[in-house]
């Protein structure tokens, strides 16, 4: 167990070669319990969403999700969030445990018209069923036809006579499903979930399995690839940021950045020579730096040593070859194109 | 958990085997536990000296990079070439296969602060009521705040 944002949480149950493993090949089920739920409701609660953001919240439908970005005045990311449209005037806002008391002071601060907001984090509980036997091991305990559910859209159903919130999302590169429930009830679902996939191959999986799988599949992460002074542009996220939607906080901001063009970009990188590259190791390129990891390690499913690495626009091209600095020793390492791992 | 007789212990979590002036290091089955799975392993060349209590290599879990101190000084003579390619040797088998570095020491005296095999169970026994207790430490805080 580790202690993370003021929650014991478990980092391996067997290993985490074998539960990344069993992820990609079976199904692992996660507790993620700590990260933050914020509840933005009320006439003005789209209008909020709208200013607080990057993405179209507009866009989002009844019961669909979408990844978002609440931005800051200088274009800087202050966290990485799923919406959920809970109902046509109200929103629910997964967000990093890190960050939950940040973001709740800051969409305070922003707030005006006539909206409700409660951070409900202790409210809720949330578990991670993910691979490719999710569905399978799922179907029998609820009666929610989840072959209906399309990625990203989720729904309310009893799980083993549990009351969730059933989203098909995740944060692994697999199928699967994120489920929110009372936190009273977690640890009935977790058992429910387990035993029902256990004759299938459900291993639990900890923080460490998420985070090499999450890596693999180039997801950023807090406090690693994004915080407040990296903007969406800089992060590979212009996918999610829809400078044409109307006015948002740090709108003008990335335009200007878009205007004038990004110095540094998010990069994949493979090592060529041993050697594992970790956050904080810095890049050269003929003896100048020109970047920092910002996340590293063995790739599990590939068996190679993969990075996650800001570099400046002018070295950033795939194939270029660059080095990094391993506890003193330079190794040499080529830009590849991300993610590393496709279904 | 195991820790053969025999062996000499650092507070580090290596081991030590003496035979005559050459030592044989490795890291212990507690140490191997606490990282994990083991993906990569750094080792010193032959004929490089290491300095007791500085780190002479690393072992690496696909979660983080923990370097690897000599438990004595002296010259490296030999080193486990299986570990380049078959890191995970270090989880089957610390004590046998896992070795790491032989030594040729340079001041037996090196030896007088290793511990024995009983003294080393005791003080990782120690180790772990700590951790409890920093765990119960931190519920305690939890209530307070709450």
């Amino acid at each position: 167990m580790v202690e993370f944002a003021g929650w014991e949480m478990p980092v391996q149950y067997r290993g985490v070669i074998d539960e990344h493993l069993a992820v990609r090949t079976r199904a692992g089920l996660f507790d993620v319990s700590h990260m933050g739920e914020i509840e933005i409701r009320g006439p003005g609660a789209l209008e909020l969403c709208q200013k607080l953001s990057a993405n179209d919240v507009s866009r989002i439908k009844l019961r669909q999700a979408q990844y978002n970005l609440l931005i800051n005045d200088q274009g800087g990311i202050v966290d990485d969030v799923i919406f959920y449209r809970i109902e046509p005037t109200a929103f629910f806002i997964c967000v990093n445990a890190s960050n939950s008391e940040k973001d709740y002071a800051w969409i305070q601060k922003q707030a005006t018209g006539d909206v409700e907001l409660e951070n409900a984090s202790s409210r809720y509980a949330q578990l991670a069923l993910q691979g490719p036997l999710a569905e399978k091991i799922l179907q029998p305990l609820t009666t929610l036809p989840l072959g209906d559910l399309k990625s990203f859209y989720f729904d309310w159903a009893d799980v083993s006579s549990i009351r969730c919130l059933v989203a098909r999302t995740g944060y692994t590169g697999e199928q699967g499903f994120e489920l929110y429930c009372n936190s009273t009830d977690a640890e009935s679902l977790w058992n429910a979930l387990l035993q029902a996939g256990r004759p299938m191959g459900l291993e639990p999986a900890g923080l460490g399995a998420r985070d090499t799988l999450r890596l693999e599949k180039a997801y950023p992460l807090y406090g690693h690839e994004l915080d407040d002074t990296t903007t969406p542009l800089e992060a590979g996220l212009e996918w999610v940021t829809k400078l044409a939607k109307g006015p948002f906080i740090g709108r003008e901001a990335l335009l200007k950045q878009k205007a004038e063009g990004i110095h540094r970009t998010l990069v994949g990188l493979e090592l060529v020579e041993p050697g594992i590259a970790r956050s904080g190791y810095l890049l050269f390129k003929d003896g100048k730096s020109i970047g920092r990891v910002t996340s590293g390690t063995k790739s599990p499913t590939l068996g190679k040593a993969i990075a996650i690495a800001y570099v400046i626009i002018e070295e950033a091209a795939v194939g270029n070859t660059v080095e990094v600095e391993i506890r003193g020793r330079k190794v040499r390492a080529k830009i590849v194109s991300l993610p590393f791992y496709r279904r | 958990m195991e820790f053969p007789e025999g062996l000499k212990y650092s507070k580090e979590h290596e081991w030590v085997l003496v035979e005559g002036k050459t030592a044989t290091i490795g890291i212990t089955e507690f140490a191997q536990e606490e990282l994990g799975d083991i993906v990569y392993v750094e080792l010193p060349e032959v004929g490089e000296k290491v300095v007791k209590d500085d780190p002479f290599g690393a072992v690496e879990s696909v979660k983080a990079v923990s370097d690897v101190y000599a438990p004595v000084g002296g010259t490296v003579l030999e080193i486990n070439d299986v570990l380049p390619d078959n890191p995970e040797t270090i989880n089957d088998d610390p004590y046998g296969d896992g070795w790491m570095i032989r030594v040729e020491m340079s001041d037996e005296d090196d030896l007088k602060d290793l511990m024995t095999a009983e003294e080393y169970a005791e003080y990782v026994e120690q180790q772990r009521e700590d951790d409890d207790d920093e765990e119960e430490d931190d519920e305690a805080e939890d209530e307070e705040e709450e």
